[in-house]
């Protein structure tokens, strides 16, 4: 019994705080848009009794999932999103991973220092961070007047308002997701491994490739998925430093739901942003666990 | 010496397959390595020896190319390694923690080293196949590290660092992660495998046991110096400091200060007590001391007389002649002259208040007039309740025993001296053993068990 509401507990937690707002949109998704308040119908009235739950259920349709086909405006925004995940994902790997890597081959008594200040940035708010960029990069911005000064330039770089800034945002915001597993599995990984792989012949970089990165694979397939999924969706970061030819499917739904007020429309895409997204979180939770196994 | 017995260092035109020269290992302040020379033959199993610190895993990792000499030269086969990285040396280490690939099965970790060599790949699966049916791992190829036992974790390394034929393999504390009984079992594995492939083998071990089992010879280090390099057997018999004593087994240590013993034989008959030179006792009356009371022997008296007399002032008036010792003083029934067979020669220790000094025929006579220490094993001396016939006889009291089943370790407190160990194999059975706490007993030892050391 004891044991039972024990396991009850995440589940009731995940029934609340997922599968009762998911069903909630998807009904919206599901309805029509309407000039009231809130914007849509039909609404559910139980005060009405069977009759009007039926009357609910006729009214729902998939009429928005089919217009979003009609309209190239999404799947190009789907497409761009991922293009932007996933290209952003390779960079922020080839970044986060000599950082991760020389986190931990620093003096141990170093690590917990470089550990802090990896997150650090989680301390200030991720909105003002994002600004601040804006101010780096605009074309008065620091970067833009530190090349100038150093004489690199003539004319100032256009880099805000562009794919470029959104990236730079991008890798600046998500690093740390890609460090911290990375360098989780490089600190377990045993110096030995190396001599070993030295003294049976291999020279230092292809010891490095036979080696370490194997060894670290699964830390940067984590890496990978955190910083992949929440890019997809990614918002405030197009929004704020790209420009109006970045296309992303975050952006699209902001505009359908607080522009257009067409909440419908708004979550059957957010919806099929989800559907899109549940493959690559299948796929970490099964390197999660195969890890878990490996391990255990 | 017969040709059959592996000993090259003692053959002058043997040529060594590595060479310490010289060689001194800083890190910052701290000097792991002391101006260490020493030489290493081919097919030899060497042992390096000592406790934590002593710089044994240096040496090591310096024959392994992970450190550089500060000062020095490492020659292997001839050839300086001073620029030669770990990749590019004809020699493979098994580590202290096997640094087994955990990626990779047990196959593909042996594999690993021949697919760098470049071979083809049915030579790499026939060198593979060898070194599995060599270490018995056969059945095991396809499973990964974690997936065997400890035991056969340690084969996989071993047959990892073995199979790209080395000249020389380096093993790292190899055994330390196994318990007692498969360490054993291992050791002779390794002994076995050393004979078969005819490698020269360098183990690193702060396991003296391990040590004296495996090794043609044993190197004992501290503090980045070699004290003594030996074969076990002469590392345990006749160790040339206390602190190989010390650090080799159980030893007891005897303190005292050393007085010459004849170089010949002399007669029975009595001899001048005050004869300037230290005086030709007849061992024998050593052990014919009239018990009734601590008598001073004539070297003692001389001493007393000529040296002592000015600082210690006078003792107590004692016969300052002793009566010519009649052969059959002994209070026991005659024996056929057992004192004739005492040793001559070598020294006498004075160890303690009012006890017989203990005659060490073995010691060097040259050391005569300085405090020296007896090293005596537990196991070269014996107990009994009653006074026995020996060269040496302390009495004392037993304190404690010790019952380690096929032995007991007895401690025992001797007259005005110290606590020492005497081990006895237990041939009795235990209810049947005489001896028990609080007896007083005789401690017996012939005058070769000991071996006296300096310090």
């Amino acid at each position: 019994m004891r044991r039972a509401v024990l396991i009850l507990i995440p589940y009731l937690w995940l029934v609340a705080l997922f599968l009762i707002p998911f069903v909630i949109v998807l009904k919206i998704a599901l309805s029509d848009v309407a000039l009231a308040r809130p914007p849509y119908m039909p609404q559910l009235d139980f005060t009405g009794g069977w009759a009007a739950i039926r009357n609910f259920l006729t009214g729902l349709d998939f009429e928005n999932f089919v217009f979003l086909t009609s309209d190239d405006l999404y799947w190009k925004a789907y497409l761009s999103s991922l293009q932007i995940a996933a290209l952003s994902t390779l960079l922020t790997l080839f970044v986060g991973y000599p950082i991760a890597y020389a986190m931990a081959r620093s003096a141990p008594e170093w690590r917990p220092t470089l550990l802090m200040l990896v997150i650090l940035p989680f301390w200030t708010s991720f909105l003002i961070r994002v600004y601040a960029w804006m101010g780096i990069l605009s074309n008065e911005g620091l970067l833009n007047q530190f090349l100038l000064w150093t004489g690199i330039i003539n004319e100032p770089l256009t880099i805000l308002n562009t794919n470029t800034a959104v990236y730079i945002g991008i890798v600046y915001t998500y690093l740390p997701f890609m460090i911290l597993p990375i360098y989780s599995a490089l600190e377990r990984m045993d110096d030995s491994l190396l001599e070993a792989a030295e003294d049976l012949g291999c020279s230092r970089l292809s010891a490095f490739w036979l080696v370490t990165i194997p060894l670290s694979k699964n830390g940067i397939i984590a890496g990978c998925f955190l910083v992949f999924i929440p890019v997809i969706g990614e918002f405030v970061i197009p929004s704020l430093l790209g420009g109006s030819g970045t296309l992303m499917i975050g952006k699209v739904l902001w505009e359908e739901f607080f522009s257009n007020r067409d909440w419908p429309v708004a979550s059957a895409v957010a919806v099929i942003l989800l559907l899109i997204l549940v493959i690559p979180i299948i796929l970490f939770q099964r390197n999660e666990q195969k890890q878990r196994e490996a391990e255990g | 010496m017969t040709q059959s017995v592996f000993a090259p260092w003692n053959d002058p035109k043997a040529k060594p397959l590595i060479q310490f020269r010289n060689v001194t290992k800083r890190f910052g302040d701290f000097t792991a390595i002391d101006n260490l020379t020493q030489d290493i033959f081919e097919q030899e199993f060497f042992a390096l020896l000592g406790p934590s610190g002593c710089g044994k895993t240096t040496m090591m990792r310096m024959l392994a190319g992970f450190e550089t000499p500060t000062e020095g030269q490492i020659l292997i086969a001839g050839e300086d390694m001073s620029n030669v990285p770990p990749n590019k040396r004809a020699v493979n280490m098994m580590f202290q923690s096997y640094a087994l690939f955990p990626h990779l099965s047990v196959w593909e970790n042996i594999a690993f080293g021949l697919k760098r060599e470049g071979k083809d790949k049915e030579s790499i699966a026939a060198r593979v196949d060898e070194m599995l049916r060599l270490t018995r791992l056969s059945k095991f190829a396809q499973r990964k590290p974690h997936q065997i036992s400890g035991g056969q974790r340690q084969r996989v390394a071993l047959a990892r660092s073995l199979a790209k034929a080395p000249k020389l393999l380096l093993l790292d504390e190899p055994l330390g992660a196994l318990d007692k009984k498969l360490r054993q079992d291992t050791q002779f594995e390794l002994m076995d495998i050393q004979e078969k492939t005819g490698t020269t083998f360098v183990i690193v071990t702060h396991d003296q046991e391990e040590a004296m089992t495996v090794a043609s010879r044993v190197a004992v280090m501290d503090e980045g110096r070699i004290i003594q390099v030996a074969t076990p057997d002469v590392i345990y018999e006749a160790p040339n400091s206390v602190y190989v004593a010390d650090f080799i087994g159980d030893v007891n240590l005897i303190k005292g200060r050393a007085e010459k013993r004849a170089a010949a034989p002399a007669d029975t008959t009595a001899q001048p007590v005050e004869t300037p030179q230290p005086p030709a006792t007849p061992a024998a009356q050593v052990s014919t001391q009239p018990v009734d009371g601590p008598q001073p022997n004539e070297i003692g008296e001389w001493l007393q007389n000529k040296l002592l007399f000015p600082i210690l002032g006078k003792r107590d008036p004692q016969p300052k002649r002793l009566p010519p010792p009649a052969p059959n003083t002994d209070s026991r029934p005659a024996k056929p002259a057992p004192k004739a067979e005492i040793q001559p020669g070598g020294l006498e220790l004075h160890w303690a208040e009012g006890q017989p000094p203990i005659i060490a025929s073995n010691g060097d006579p040259d050391l005569a007039g300085q405090t020296l220490t007896l090293a005596l094993r537990p196991e070269k001396m014996s107990i009994s309740k009653e006074k026995p016939t020996a060269p040496n006889v302390l009495r004392g009291a037993v304190i404690d025993i010790a019952y380690l089943g096929n032995l007991s370790t007895y401690h025992v407190q001797l007259d005005n001296g110290p606590m020492v160990k005497v081990q006895m194999t237990n041939i009795r059975r235990i209810a049947r053993r005489d001896i028990t706490w609080e007896d007083v007993v005789w401690v017996s030892f012939s005058e070769t068990s000991g071996v006296v050391l300096k310090g």
